[in-house]
């Protein structure tokens, strides 16, 4: 990766660019009365892969045009590496973006587009370097042609050509491969990140897919109606979702609303519908009172009442109402009493599989369970999920 | 690699395997389009191939000895062209030169107006309309009477005559009416709507992204001009500027009605008068074709220099 080792002029000279961290302080977005982005607070570090989750509509590419200078906030503030950005317009910002639909210039040949943006800084070699930057994403024999004469995932190449070259303190990306087909886009996940290891560039890639935001980034912000829900690591997210819409919205979850009835000093218990259900304090927001318990439905251990242990806590006793075997593994569905129908991922190890109307034992650790506040919809982010899947 | 590429080569049918039917379909379907075309061809021959041809054999008639006016008979004297040329040259470059200036002004000022209305005001769909009738509007009263109202405008007793005076702009006794400059004006007013709508037409497809990535790449808004707006719209400047430079330099009302005898004459003034008042038919003819030729000639010259694919 020659391209960003020579970096003699480099395009953000003040700005140490590979050290400069984003930070969105409060930031504000009314269109009208509309609130689309609510007093937002992020901090995406340099050199990192950030993900910005969230269904339709919730504010993320809002949220990317603000950072890229294309929209400017009704209120609140944001630097780069330390310097305050806010107010100033797209051209002065060191930032650039790989647009939803490409916006290539369908006038000029590949190769001045990516040149465009060195010749708008006079950089030397412009030629030379969008030479460079088109080989990196492997389109180098293709760079007399028109955009036009590209396929989608060409064209998606040429526009992370375009912006990469520019060596910006930040890459943001508006869901850049909701264009490709499925086996197109997961190749592009894999190039994408390669590239963003390769080069060391703090890339924000905007997307409504929780397997790509998972995949791809260091750490995924999830986003809801202008605000960040939670935000962390992958595997932080995945386990211990701290509002009820990053439980359903990020995987599916089992959330099943209580009241907690003991403390037992690491843990409390919680009673729902006549049953004993125990969460760690330390994996639980809230300590007293009507709470919410979840286990993801993988967690859940299946069982003949048979094999099962007698009494004490996380036990469910139910019967099954659907299952669909998918090869690696059966996902039931099963009802349980004063609870409701419960999700279940199991494991194919060969074992017998159980049919709709049999009688199950559900059973779980106890580090595996969450508990959320008790005021919270068990469904928020369920809808959102299932339209983003689609 | 066969198993995805068979389908597809059934899809796209060679030539021999193609039925009877089909291949009479298709000649059915190409009549029809000649058919169609039909109505269209005859208008041109009609009344645009035949009238040239007879154009061009009246540039070269002669006058006999000792006939009346108006009286020529066939002949191929070539001497016309040069007799009408020698004459009426400075009208010829004074057309091009005035409708040059009146193509330039009218894009300068088209221009704006229609990016204003096609690319600021998107999405603002009844303040476009009404600027769009508004641009429209001039061609719901006559040409002549548009033209005579610029004359009252800029009349020396008018109101833009006195403000300039006032401002010492115009000298105590300088005017308005009967100068290159009132032509020159008459003209961009009246062709104004040629150049701002087929530029209106043109930006009103321009993607408003690719401004976006503009400055997304560190064009400011003069260079994201320059460098996407303006090329992407040059199928509409060269439209629009055809559209004016054309009827423009063949015009002669306005020149009649805003200019003087001496120094604004344009050549449709000549032709005019060479037809219907010294009814010299075959001089006339010969300066219509001269003009028609020389039109030609830049249009080419022009599309040429800056003109895109579409229109050559
Ligand atoms: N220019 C605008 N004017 C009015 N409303 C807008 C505008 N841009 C976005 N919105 C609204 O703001 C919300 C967030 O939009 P957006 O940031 O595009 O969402 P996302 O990218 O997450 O799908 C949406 O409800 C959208 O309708
Ligand atoms: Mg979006």
């Amino acid at each position: 990766m020659t391209m960003v080792q020579t970096k003699p002029e480099s395009p953000n000279t003040d700005a140490d660019d590979q050290g400069a961290d984003l930070r969105l302080a409060a930031i504000t977005k009314r269109f009208g009365g509309f609130l689309a982005v609510d007093n937002l607070d992020l901090e995406i570090p340099a050199a990192s892969f950030f993900a910005l989750l969230g269904p339709s509509g919730c504010g993320k590419t809002t949220t990317l045009r603000m950072i890229a200078g294309l929209e400017q906030p009704t209120s609140g503030s944001m630097s780069i590496g330390g310097k305050d950005i806010t107010g100033t317009s797209a051209h002065e910002r060191p930032v650039n973006t790989v647009f939803q639909n490409y916006a290539l210039f369908p006038h000029m040949s590949v190769l001045d587009n990516v040149a465009f943006g060195l010749k708008r800084r006079k950089i030397r070699d412009h030629q030379a370097k969008a030479k460079q930057a088109l080989e990196l994403v492997e389109l180098g024999h293709l760079s007399a042609r028109r955009p036009a004469q590209l396929s989608g995932g060409q064209q998606q190449r040429v526009a992370l050509a375009r912006a990469i070259v520019n060596e910006p303190a930040l890459l943001l990306l508006d869901e850049p491969l909701g264009a490709l087909d499925m086996k197109l886009r997961r190749q592009m996940q894999g190039e994408l990140k390669r590239i963003q290891t390769d080069i060391g560039l703090t890339f924000v890639h905007v997307t409504h897919d929780q397997e790509e935001a998972m995949t791809m980034a260091d750490t995924v912000a999830v986003m809801n109606q202008g605000q960040v829900e939670q935000l962390g690591a992958p595997r932080e997210l995945y386990e211990l979702p701290r509002t009820a819409f990053v439980a359903n919205f990020l995987g599916k979850s089992n959330l099943v609303a209580g009241e907690i009835i003991e403390d037992r000093g690491d843990a409390v218990v919680i009673s729902a519908g006549g049953n004993r259900l125990a969460v760690r304090k330390d994996r639980s927001t809230t300590h007293q009172g009507k709470a919410l318990i979840g286990i993801r439905p993988e967690k859940l251990r299946m069982m003949w009442p048979a094999d099962a242990p007698a009494d004490g806590s996380n036990i469910l006793r139910g019967r099954v109402l659907d299952s669909s075997f998918t090869g690696v593994s059966t996902e039931y569905l099963v009802e349980v009493a004063g609870i409701g129908p419960v999700g279940v991922f199991s494991q194919n190890h060969g074992q017998q599989l159980a049919a709709p109307g049999d009688d199950v034992v559900l059973t779980w650790d106890t580090a595996h369970a969450f508990g959320l506040d008790g005021d919270e919809d068990t469904q928020a982010g369920a809808r959102e999920a299932e339209a983003a899947a689609t | 690699m066969s198993l995805l590429t068979a389908p597809r080569s059934a899809k796209a049918k060679p030539e021999e395997t193609r039925s009877a039917s089909e291949i009479r379909a298709d000649k059915r379907r190409g009549r029809v389009g000649y058919l169609l075309i039909l109505p269209g061809f005859i208008f041109m021959l009609l009344f645009f191939v035949l009238p040239v041809f007879s154009l061009l054999a009246t540039s070269l008639y002669t006058k006999p000895p000792g006939a009346d006016i108006g009286q020529f008979v066939p002949a191929l004297q070539f001497s016309n062209y040069a007799a009408v040329l020698g004459s009426y040259w400075p009208e010829l470059v004074r057309s091009f030169a005035f409708a040059l200036i009146a193509t330039v002004a009218a894009l300068a000022i088209g221009y704006p107006m229609a990016y204003l209305v096609a690319v600021r005001l998107r999405g603002r769909k009844l303040l476009q309309g009404i600027l769009l009738v508004l641009i429209i509007a001039p061609f719901f009263t006559s040409f002549i009477l548009r033209t005579q109202a610029w004359k009252q405008i800029l009349a020396d007793e008018g109101p833009v005559v006195a403000v300039l005076r006032a401002m010492a702009l115009l000298p105590e006794d300088g005017r308005l009416t009967a100068t290159a400059f009132a032509v020159v004006c008459g003209l961009t007013y009246n062709f104004l709507p040629f150049m701002t709508l087929p530029i209106y037409a043109n930006l009103e497809r321009l993607d408003t992204r690719l401004i976006e990535a503009g400055g997304d790449l560190y064009a400011n808004s003069f260079t994201t001009f320059r460098t996407v707006t303006l090329p992407l719209s040059m199928p509409g400047v060269i439209a629009g500027t055809l559209l004016t430079f054309i009827p423009a330099s063949g015009d002669y009302i306005n020149a009649a009605l805003l200019g003087n005898n001496q120094n604004t004459t344009m050549i449709g003034q000549v032709i005019d008068s060479r037809f219907f008042r010294v009814v010299d038919y075959p001089g006339a003819s010969a300066l219509s074709f001269v003009l028609m030729l020389a039109i030609l000639f830049l249009v080419i010259l022009y599309v040429r220099r800056f003109g895109t694919k579409e229109l050559l």
